[in-house]
């Protein structure tokens, strides 16, 4: 009982590190996507490679990277920001192919429309595209956010007091500390349902708004 | 202070055995967790409502829990049943279930993408339901959903390193005990990172040539 207690307290910790991580990978995804649309083949190549080494680096050892590796340049973090970098980072380059899918879904002609009607290019993305982009890449967004709640389980590694930590303290303590883990894995998927019915009644909505 | 090159250069063979520990882990859980995702899809489509039950059940609790939770839980737990497995051992288990979870719902789709007139075709030509799942169903099914077992096989190479939380001797492990010796921390999860991508970086852009094969085909 008091293994689901500790879990729960947890919680905030798990939603905090999901949270904020999301936020960084979403402001990190943002240029790595325009990027990845220039005109300028070169500049297309760098974002590829960069989205390609983000992603392809074990977030294990992005955590370490960060709070281990910093500190030796005299940059110090505390575990919890440096959780939210370090998954914040792996998440900025699955984030921008999400982005790149859901700009793609959108029809060549909006582009050209806009530009018939002689909306400023910013204007036409802000007012045009995006919102057609959005709707394209919700599903996406949402997959990889139920996604993240479990990734963030590796902040534990680093000392955050997220459910696994608390978990494995308990699972410390008692032979039976061991049950901790299945109660934790239940609030997992229960924590990942709430997120999942969401994503769907703002995906009925937005499909609404489109006819 | 000896420089960057040399200091990796030592531990390079360390590393590397570190590598292989990583990619047996992945190779294992593969063989061991494919075919188990084929059964699970296969289960979690008959018309046999508890089996039905019974797969969607594994195969939700698989997907839903944290990769790294399921590895603790089976490093814990069972010892609770009298069994005391080394970690390797623990860790091909945990990460077995998570691939066979995992793969299960990409083959479901593939299998759910097969055309219901090359099943009718089937049955018409008085092929055996059996038959029509194994020479019809599954080797169209499988074809479709190999991009994304591809991108999986990815995924599951880089959880590898979440067996280090249960002292498995992996990659990320080797680089942290040679990070805590040596107070190098920055150079040795460098070259970490380099190994992991190493893999990674040209399994994704063979992932990205095969899918864009398949596109062109339909």
């Amino acid at each position: 009982m008091n293994g689901l207690i500790a879990i729960l307290l947890a919680v905030p910790y798990t939603l905090l590190v999901t949270i904020g991580a999301f936020i960084i990978g979403f402001v990190i995804a943002i240029p790595l996507v325009l990027m990845r649309r220039s005109r300028i083949a070169p500049v297309r190549w760098v974002s590829q490679a960069v989205i390609d080494l983000v992603r392809g680096i074990p977030p294990i050892v992005w955590l370490f990277f960060i709070f281990f590796g910093l500190p030796l340049l005299e940059i110090r973090l505390d575990p919890v920001p440096a959780a939210i970098l370090g998954l914040g980072i792996f998440s900025g380059g699955f984030l921008a192919e999400i982005f790149r899918g859901g700009l793609l879904a959108v029809h060549r002609g909006q582009f050209e429309a806009s530009q018939a009607l002689g909306l400023h290019s910013v204007t036409a993305f802000v007012l045009v595209i995006a919102p057609q982009a959005f709707r394209a890449m919700l599903p996406g967004l949402a997959t990889y956010f139920i996604g993240l709640i479990k990734d963030s389980s590796i902040a534990s590694v680093i000392g955050v007091t997220e459910m696994v930590f608390a978990a494995q303290v308990y699972a410390r303590q008692s032979p039976e500390g061991i049950y901790t883990f299945f109660v934790a894995a239940l609030v997992y998927i229960g924590l990942s349902v709430p997120f999942a019915l969401l994503s769907r009644g703002m995906e009925t909505k937005l499909q609404a708004g489109a006819k | 202070m000896t420089s960057t090159f040399e200091f990796w250069q030592a531990n390079l063979p360390e590393m590397l055995s570190g590598l292989g520990v990583s990619l047996q882990l992945t190779i294992l859980a593969l063989i061991l967790g494919f075919p188990l995702g084929l059964i699970l899809a296969v289960a979690s489509s008959t018309r046999s409502r508890s089996i039905r039950w019974t797969a969607i059940a594994i195969v939700e609790v698989g997907r839903g829990a944290p990769a790294l939770v399921v590895l603790y839980v089976v490093y814990f737990g069972l010892p609770i049943l009298s069994l005391t497995p080394e970690a390797y051992v623990c860790a091909v288990i945990g990460l077995t279930y998570t691939t066979a979870s995992y793969t299960a719902e990409y083959i479901r789709g593939g299998l759910k993408s097969v055309s219901a007139g090359s099943i009718e075709a089937g049955n018409a030509l008085a092929m055996s339901q059996l038959d029509v799942l194994r020479f019809i169903i599954v080797p169209q099914g499988l074809r479709v959903a190999l991009p994304s077992l591809m991108g999986f096989a990815i995924l599951i190479f880089q959880a590898t390193s979440l067996t280090y939380s249960i002292t498995v001797t992996e990659l990320t492990a080797v680089a942290t005990s040679i990070s805590s010796s040596s107070f190098r921390a920055l150079e040795i999860f460098g070259l970490a990172g380099i190994m992991y991508a190493a893999i990674t970086l040209p399994a994704s852009w063979a992932t990205n040539k095969v899918d864009q094969h398949m596109s062109n085909r339909y």
